[in-house]
């Protein structure tokens, strides 16, 4: 069987600095992988790469998504095509209601795959079971965009986006940062309920913590913009007690 | 000296309309004939502005001055089956309509005017009605030395006149629509608007500017204002001229004591676009709320001046112009703020956003506060930026294309401005606008 996702020798530049230098991975359907590295790592690099962010410049590599060609499509593309990203900072759009936004996106993306676009009713029932599904407040559709919403709003705001876009690849960079753990466990319940055979998810987190919420298939320790060690869940609990030093010596 | 000397194109202007002039003032009252040759021989001294003149250094004229219009073109062909396009949708209520600056009275209605209220044209009234608007010509701030109300004066043939009794109350809005439509020659005509309020009365005027052709045409609009005390106008403008057009627009408002004067101009059309608000806050506690929102691109060139004079104590006024410009757009913003020194407790807020789709398209913003009272409250802000890149990125990354990402932050940008006034019939015509502009 083929990957969903497949990074070959992947190196980047942000500013003429390179950032990623050589990283491969691979992730079939089904699996949940989590990538882990200190700050300065290429893990936010990564996140964006995969989502198409300009300044982000590829210089070497491939990146292969349902075996077509990832770097070559637009953002919008890659999110009509199921690729997801939650943003480590959700950015902040004034003017712009939030069922406004989902309303767009969900509609763009279901127009892309042939799909009717939803009328007011349906979509509003949808947005209404999966908020309450994510223990969210329905003020928070009528709010702006994450203006003025906490931390921990704004991050279940993205796996709200998540649950109601529901993306065959889904990047969730560092979505656990800033949050209390009855959050965390709301957004661990968001992306867990998504797991699904015929999906994918990437975690990029600083902190095993939240891997004891969503276990994940395989581990990545990333340290100066490659992989320098694989394992399964267990080497997430290494991490934890040896710190990233070790590793980050492996890859000079 | 030879004042005409300064100002060939002025001369030049009045003399080619000349017969205009004799036509008008021919037996018209001795006040009125007065009236209007002091507005030719104003003109005839101060010619055009130039750009060396402060007030209009931002604004290129000499395709106005170099244009060549026709005071008497023949009627332009418009009829009800086009009107439904550019009102508001309603039902007929209370509108007039006007063709290059004649009323219809065919294509108006006046069917729900409620009792105390006077709409009629300013043609009609000099005819039949001079009383209601004898005492107020040429009375409202800011028209005094003004080159383009001096040449309203000279050749106002028509406009509105609108007359609430104290305590009246306007019911519907009073629509006024207003059609530009060239014909071989493009048209000129001065528009010459009346408003006065008695005391509690309220209303709200609608006036929409709708350019039928893709020709130039030359608006040179005065619209004067009086509020007595407690009087509530709110008074909306949607100019979306021909992209040719010329709309000049100078409006004058007396308030008295309590009342208070809301505007609101959004501004899409016109090659050359100028809407000047000035504001006399005469009565305690008078207020007014100027607002605007404006999107150009191309060689348009739009500005808004606004004079806000607080002459009275506890006095307050509220200003917020967004603008978006794209292309090689020009926008200009000067706000001028006065606190008199009487005029304790006067509150001013001023406030200029511009949003910059190109890196040719520039604007200019000038505030002036200008302050001799010591307890007053005032701010003015101008910001220009582009639009927010992460912002963009984030909506593309949820799977909206690129063309509809931008336009939500456009629509985004100035939500502020519109949210805060348009009235419900209007909104669904603004979005339809802004919607169109972005998609052209």
């Amino acid at each position: 069987m083929t990957a969903m996702l497949e990074i070959k020798d992947l190196h980047a530049t942000v500013d003429g600095k390179e950032i990623l230098r050589g990283l491969s991975l691979s992730i079939k359907a089904g699996e949940v992988h989590a990538i882990m590295g200190p700050n300065g790592s290429g893990k936010s690099t990564l996140s964006y790469v995969l989502a198409g962010r300009e300044g982000y410049e590829v210089t070497k590599g491939e990146v292969l998504y349902q075996g077509k060609n990832l770097l070559a499509m637009e953002p919008e593309e890659r999110a009509a095509q199921g690729v997801f990203l939650a943003f480590q900072y959700p950015v902040e759009i004034p003017g712009v209601s939030n069922t406004t936004f989902l309303k767009h996106a969900l509609n763009a993306v279901r127009q892309h795959r042939g799909e009717s676009e939803l009328d007011a009713m349906q979509f509003l029932k949808l947005l209404r079971e999966t908020m309450k599904r994510l223990g969210m407040a329905e003020d928070m559709l009528k709010r702006n965009v994450n203006v003025g919403f906490s931390g921990g709003e704004k991050k279940r705001n993205e796996i709200l986006q998540m649950a109601v876009l529901k993306p065959t690849f889904a990047v969730l960079d560092e979505t656990d940062s800033g949050l209390d753990i009855d959050a965390l466990k709301v957004v661990a319940d968001g992306v867990n309920a998504l797991r699904a055979p015929d999906r994918a998810m990437l975690l990029i987190t600083h902190y095993q913590r939240l891997l004891d919420y969503i276990v994940p298939d395989r581990v990545h320790v990333l340290a100066k913009g490659r992989i320098v060690r694989s394992g399964d869940k267990s080497l997430a609990l290494e991490l934890e007690q040896r710190g990233y030093a070790e590793f980050a010596k492996e890859a000079a | 000296m030879a004042v005409a000397a300064k100002s060939p194109a002025g001369s030049a202007y009045l003399d080619r309309y000349a017969g205009e002039r004799v036509r008008l003032e021919a037996g018209a009252r001795p006040w009125l004939a007065g009236w209007r040759r002091a507005g030719s021989e104003a003109f005839r001294a101060a010619g055009f502005p130039t750009i060396k003149s402060e007030a209009w250094r931002f604004i290129p004229l000499h395709a106005l001055i170099e244009g060549d219009f026709s005071v008497d073109a023949p009627p332009a062909p418009f009829d009800r089956s086009r009107l439904k396009g550019v009102t508001f949708g309603r039902a007929a209520e209370n509108r007039f309509v006007f063709v290059n600056g004649r009323l219809r009275d065919d294509l108006s209605s006046l069917e729900h005017l409620s009792p105390g209220i006077e709409l009629l044209s300013f043609a009609e009234a000099l005819k039949s009605r001079p009383q209601l608007i004898e005492g107020f010509l040429g009375n409202a701030p800011g028209l005094a030395g003004h080159p383009f109300a001096a040449l309203n004066a000279a050749f106002a043939a028509d406009g509105y006149v609108l007359h609430l009794a104290p305590g009246a109350r306007a019911e519907a809005p009073i629509e006024i629509l207003w059609v530009g439509s060239g014909a071989d020659k493009p048209p000129v005509y001065h528009p010459r608007n009346l408003i006065v309020a008695g005391a509690g009365a309220h209303a709200t005027v609608i006036e929409h500017h709708v350019g039928l052709c893709i020709g130039s045409y030359f608006s040179d609009s005065v619209t004067e204002i009086a509020l007595g005390q407690g009087a509530l106008l709110r008074h909306c403008k949607v100019q979306d001229e021909s992209r040719e057009a010329f709309h000049m627009a100078v409006t004058g408002a007396h308030l008295a004591a309590g009342a208070h004067y809301d505007s609101f101009v959004f501004s899409i059309g016109g090659r050359l676009a100028r809407n000047e608000i000035h504001v006399a806050l005469d009565g305690r506690r008078a207020h007014c709320r100027l607002y605007g929102a404006y999107l150009a691109r191309g060689e348009q060139t739009v500005d808004h001046t606004t004079v806000i004079d607080h002459v009275s104590p506890e006095t307050s006024s509220k200003e917020l112009y967004k603008g978006v410009l794209d292309g090689r757009a020009r926008g200009v913003f000067q706000g001028r703020i006065t606190v008199r020194p009487n005029a304790q407790k006067a509150d001013g807020q001023q406030m200029n956003r511009a949003l910059l789709l190109s890196n040719k398209a520039e604007i200019n913003s000038k505030p002036e506060l200008e302050i001799s009272a010591d307890d007053v409250k005032c701010s003015h802000g101008a910001t220009a930026g582009e639009l927010d890149d992460a912002a963009l990125f984030y909506l593309r990354s949820r799977g909206i294309p690129e063309a509809e990402a931008r336009r939500l932050l456009v629509e985004a940008f100035l939500a502020e401005v519109i949210d805060a006034v348009a009235l419900a019939g209007m909104r669904l015509t603004l979005e339809h606008n802004i919607a169109r502009w972005m998609a052209a």
